[in-house]
């Protein structure tokens, strides 16, 4: 085959999937760009500039959301990898119920997050979910999880945090998993402890894996929705509200230029923090 | 060969069969809230109707409140509209392009039927586009007769008297006004029906109002409504875990006399009826209070309506159910599975006599005519974030004059995003 058939033939695979790319993902993405600088309804628009991210960006009850995506995704994140790693590298040991408490530690990725959101919810009511009927049966008056505006965006971290550390154990058990094991047989030899092993043979390098899981974490936090939506409404007021909450709000109220922007910041948030933070993280891992 | 000409032979039987019995009877589709308190005498009317003329009516269920409104939108910009749409009137409905996208009735013969302050919360330009689908719900605060007698209390005209039976409800050790802030568009309420007595004070607040020429925050009278809110919560007349209790546990607690006021309006009557037959005759119903007595009324919420899409292919028969609808048997058939929460907005109805007390009392201030709209009728304007922001009132997170404030920057959002005059 000559190389220029062998270079066409090759663009011939890649055409379906680009065409599909480009239908649903690149050309809606520049539309939303323009819409986004015009207050548009379902019959007509019109130009106004960039007003619409003005009133985002200054309004107390529209960035309070980006104040709030950041905490979200951070501690999410945060919680994700250190949970995640301690759990996996304890499921790496020789246990004999190693593969069951895998997948019970995984289970709640698999589940609906608005099974999850609407379970949790009657669980932290105040004073009759179960949560809080527990604490006080050891003497512990539980806090409004859901109620307190200082509360609630916390209390929807942690349930978002018990049904994602499944994933991140996982990301972190294929990473320790391909760790050589001379290694720690030289470690062995050295005569060092547990805890050498895991700080300085284990943790850095599962470097990778701590990268994918870093990124996936914060990225999957700065756009959750659904959990927020069904758990508390962006409620108290709009203490809990995430970007993404406050976008769907502003399409409830038929403000689509306004929700429109608010997608934008989105996109624009996530880029500004995902690229610096991916070239960040992987100038600092180890080879193997 | 044998096996594809019996499928070929059993797939035109079966066109034919469906041919056939398409051709017997019209079929109108219609995208209904779902879980409708009313869906009962709905479905009376419906099967009513069915039974009457050869014309059948499938319910394409849609969820209710703000999710709805999105999937009416979404549809209608995608043209797949039904046959018949349930839709709230005022200025939700009237954001809809009414002239361009539903059939306009005032031609009709049954169009003389209807009052006319319900013609005006589903008209654009001339014509008007909806006929009114439940009694007419008036907003105000429902109360437990029997705690009410136990106690000695009386129906409160002014709101100091009322403050004053809440006093004497908590250290009787009742809840005194319930609220369910989970479903935060309840908070709303007591905002809402004070504007009859905002309306009162300040006669031409919803002209202004639209106009930019007044805001809440800088209205005393309007202010009252957020101040109101959050006085239930400081003055601890609230039930405990205010942020948790739903629409449905707050109904329970009237009905069981836990909590003795519930400031909400008649449309909660039909679902207590359902869930509590036995105690809808301990559910009355007064007028929120204003600061004097001879100035006390309901505001009226405008019922919900139904609408004929212009793209409906089978129009008669639309139109047939709109006029069976209001008519004297469509009204009797809707009665015929128990006793309307509100009036009709429907002229010379008979009522029956097995009214819910309650709606004998809403019913006696329409009578009197001492009614006004609510705010949502007389102006399109109407920030989207109110019942959050009645929830920072309720929950003290905020002092009245900052909800004010804020949701007048709501309503300019909004107001700028219509594109209205003056803003």
């Amino acid at each position: 085959m000559s190389s220029l058939t062998s270079k066409l033939y090759s663009y011939k695979f890649f055409l379906p999937a680009a065409i599909v790319y480009i239908l649903f993902f690149l050309a809606p993405t520049f539309l939303s760009f323009f819409f986004s600088l015009t207050i548009w309804t379902l019959s007509d628009w019109k130009f106004t500039g960039l007003d619409n991210f003005k009133i985002f960006l200054t309004e107390p009850q529209l960035n309070i959301g980006l104040r709030n995506s950041l905490i979200y995704a951070g501690a999410t994140c945060a919680l994700k990898v250190v949970i995640g790693f301690l759990l996996a590298a304890f499921l790496c040991t020789d246990l004999k119920t190693r593969g069951f408490l895998r997948s019970v530690i995984y289970f709640p990725n698999i589940l609906s997050t608005i099974a999850v959101g609407i379970i949790f919810s009657s669980l932290m009511h105040p004073s009759k979910g179960l949560i809080n009927v527990g604490l006080a049966a050891i003497g512990v008056k539980g806090p409004d999880w859901l109620g307190n505006p200082r509360m609630a965006l916390f209390s929807v971290v942690l349930v978002d945090v018990w049904k994602g550390v499944g994933i991140a154990m996982t990301i972190f058990i294929a990473g320790i998993m391909a760790i050589p094991q001379h290694y720690y047989e030289a470690l062995m030899i050295d005569g060092g402890s547990a805890w050498h092993k895991l700080r300085y043979i284990t943790l850095p390098l599962s470097r990778s894996s701590m990268n994918s899981v870093i990124m996936l974490a914060f990225i999957g936090g700065i756009r959750s929705f659904d959990l927020i939506w069904v758990m508390t409404k962006g409620g108290p007021g709009f203490t809990s509200d995430l970007i993404a909450s406050i976008i769907y709000k502003q399409l409830q109220g038929g403000f689509y230029g306004i929700s429109t922007a608010g997608n934008v910041v989105l996109f624009i948030v996530v880029s500004i923090i995902a690229v610096p933070m991916y070239r960040y993280l992987t100038k600092v891992e180890v080879d193997l | 060969m044998k096996r594809k000409s019996f499928a070929l032979v059993a797939a035109l039987a079966l066109v034919a069969l469906t041919g056939i019995q398409a051709a017997d009877r019209t079929k109108l589709s219609w995208l209904q809230w779902a879980n409708e308190p009313q869906q009962k005498a709905i479905d009376a009317v419906v099967a009513a109707f069915e039974a009457k003329y050869p014309i059948d009516i499938e319910f394409d269920f849609k969820p209710g409140s703000s999710e709805g409104e999105n999937l009416v939108k979404t549809r209608l910009a995608a043209n797949d509209m039904p046959d018949l749409l349930t839709y709230n009137s005022g200025s939700l409905f009237q954001v809809l392009n009414l002239e361009k996208n539903f059939v306009d009735l005032s031609k009709e013969p049954f169009a003389a039927r209807i009052l006319d302050s319900f013609k005006s919360v589903v008209s654009a330009g001339k014509g008007f586009y909806a006929i009114p689908y439940q009694p007419i719900p008036a907003g105000g605060i429902l109360y437990n007769k029997k705690v009410y007698a136990e106690l000695g209390l009386k129906v409160p005209k002014t709101w100091k008297e009322f403050t004053a039976n809440c006093d004497k409800i908590k250290a009787a050790g009742k809840v005194a006004v319930i609220v369910s802030y989970k479903d935060d568009w309840t908070a709303q309420l007591l905002l809402l029906a004070d504007y009859y007595n905002l309306q009162a004070a300040y006669p031409k607040f919803a002209q202004d109002y639209t106009a930019n020429k007044a805001k809440f925050a800088t209205t005393p009278a309007a202010l009252r409504g957020f101040e109101k809110i959050q006085e239930m919560y400081t003055k601890g007349y609230i039930n405990k875990d205010p942020m948790a209790t739903t629409y449905d546990n707050a109904q329970t607690m009237l009905a069981t006399g836990e909590g003795v006021h519930y400031p909400m309006a008649t449309w909660v009557l039909a679902s207590i009826n359902q869930n509590y037959p036995d105690k809808i005759n301990d559910i009355g119903f007064f007028a929120q209070p204003g600061d004097s007595a001879d100035k006390n009324g309901v505001t009226l919420w405008m019922p919900t309506n139904i609408s004929i899409p212009k793209t409906t292919k089978k129009l008669d028969a639309a139109k047939k159910f709109c006029d069976f609808f209001v008519s004297a048997e469509g009204l009797a058939a809707y009665m015929s599975v128990g006793a309307p929460d509100g009036a009709f907005a429907i002229k010379n109805v008979k009522m029956p006599d097995s009214l819910f007390p309650a709606t004998k009392d809403a019913i006696a201030y329409i009578n009197a005519n001492k009614t006004a709209p609510a705010l949502e009728f007389l102006s399109p304007v109407k920030g989207p974030n109110l019942p959050q922001i009645c929830v920072e009132a309720g929950m003290g997170l905020k002092t009245p004059a900052e909800c004010a404030a804020e949701y007048d920057r709501d309503v300019e959002k909004q107001a700028k995003q219509l594109m209205l005059p003056g803003w």
